[in-house]
């Protein structure tokens, strides 16, 4: 309970960041602002997405050139709805964050599922990214995947 | 557009922290102070060091601190720095020196700015004084006193706070 002799303010902090992408992930947020995803082919075939600097078996270096368009569509590997969105989270009604392995990708990528009802969220629901209006070159460039029957 | 053609390198990564700060008994005490032109610390009953502001207890006795001192608002430059450095949301002009000041009758350092000199003048062992915005002005906040400038004093001697650098 408020003690009315002590004071209390609001105490905000703020660090406007700016952060270097690197490489890849520049690539990768070059490509969502031209509207492509793509994924990473590591030595062993598997294709990563987001995609790696490095690949995870032999620790070497991946290049431009085993860059490949993923998606855009695929597939929720699991998920957890957000019934009560904070004024940071993406979508100002309730939502899943979610994996979803993008078709051609062996990986998953995190992201959010604009689904509408909880009810609708399964292992395995087909999605479709839902892209932003003006692309800048981030992860935001997709608002949010939908499900593919919507 | 040339810049929408530029590969991404950098991204901005904003970060907004929240919080809700609760002064705390002891402190509200001395912020209204502060609102009223006055400085109010604590004097330890084992140690008799005096603290402004005050957190309510001595950190190194352990004990509460339940006496309540007026203090100066004059004192002496320990240590300081002078920013020349811009940073995000900076609200003062750089070159700029921001003071540990002890001031006189305290055993704690306070903070603040040093303005009405050259911020190459600045050094240990200056004498200070407070300037406050006039009364209709202050809050309960060190932004009440708007800077420290120098009295023109002779410089305090070494031993009077070396104990406090």
């Amino acid at each position: 309970m408020a003690d009315p002799d002590v004071l209390e303010a609001p105490n905000i902090l703020e660090y406007p960041y700016t952060r270097s992408t690197g490489l890849v992930i520049g690539r990768f947020f070059t490509s969502l602002r031209d509207g492509r995803i793509e994924g990473i082919r590591g030595t062993d075939g598997r294709v990563h997405c987001p995609p790696n600097e490095y690949d995870p078996v032999t620790g070497e270096s991946l290049g431009d050139d085993a860059f490949v368009d993923v998606g855009p569509g695929g597939e929720v590997t699991t998920w957890a709805w957000v019934h009560r969105p904070h004024e940071k989270h993406p979508l100002d009604r309730p939502f899943a964050w979610a994996l979803i392995r993008l078709d051609g990708a062996d990986t998953a990528m995190v992201h959010v599922v604009d689904a509408g009802d909880e009810a609708r969220m399964t292992t395995g629901l087909r999605v479709q990214p839902r892209w932003r209006h003006e692309r800048v070159g981030d992860i935001h460039d997709i608002e949010a995947f939908v499900p593919e029957d919507a | 557009m040339a810049e929408t053609t530029e590969p991404v390198t950098m991204i901005d990564t904003p970060i907004e922290l929240r919080y809700r700060f609760t002064a705390g008994l002891a402190q509200s005490r001395f912020l209204r102070g502060v609102e009223q032109g006055r400085l109010l610390g604590q004097r330890c009953p084992q140690c008799k060091k005096v603290y402004v502001s005050p957190r309510g207890a001595c950190a190194a006795c352990g004990v509460p601190t339940d006496e309540e001192v007026e203090v100066s608002d004059t004192g002496t430059v320990t240590t300081f720095c002078v920013v020349n450095v811009p940073f995000y949301d900076q609200k003062m002009e750089i070159p700029y020196v921001s003071a540990t000041i002890l001031l006189d009758g305290a055993d704690i350092g306070l903070m603040h700015l040093i303005q009405e000199c050259p911020s190459e003048d600045v050094h240990m062992g200056m004498r200070v004084e407070a300037v406050w915005k006039p009364p209709e002005e202050r809050t309960p906040s060190l932004e009440s006193i708007k800077y420290f400038r120098p009295t023109g004093e002779p410089d305090a001697d070494y031993e009077s706070y070396g104990a406090h650098v």
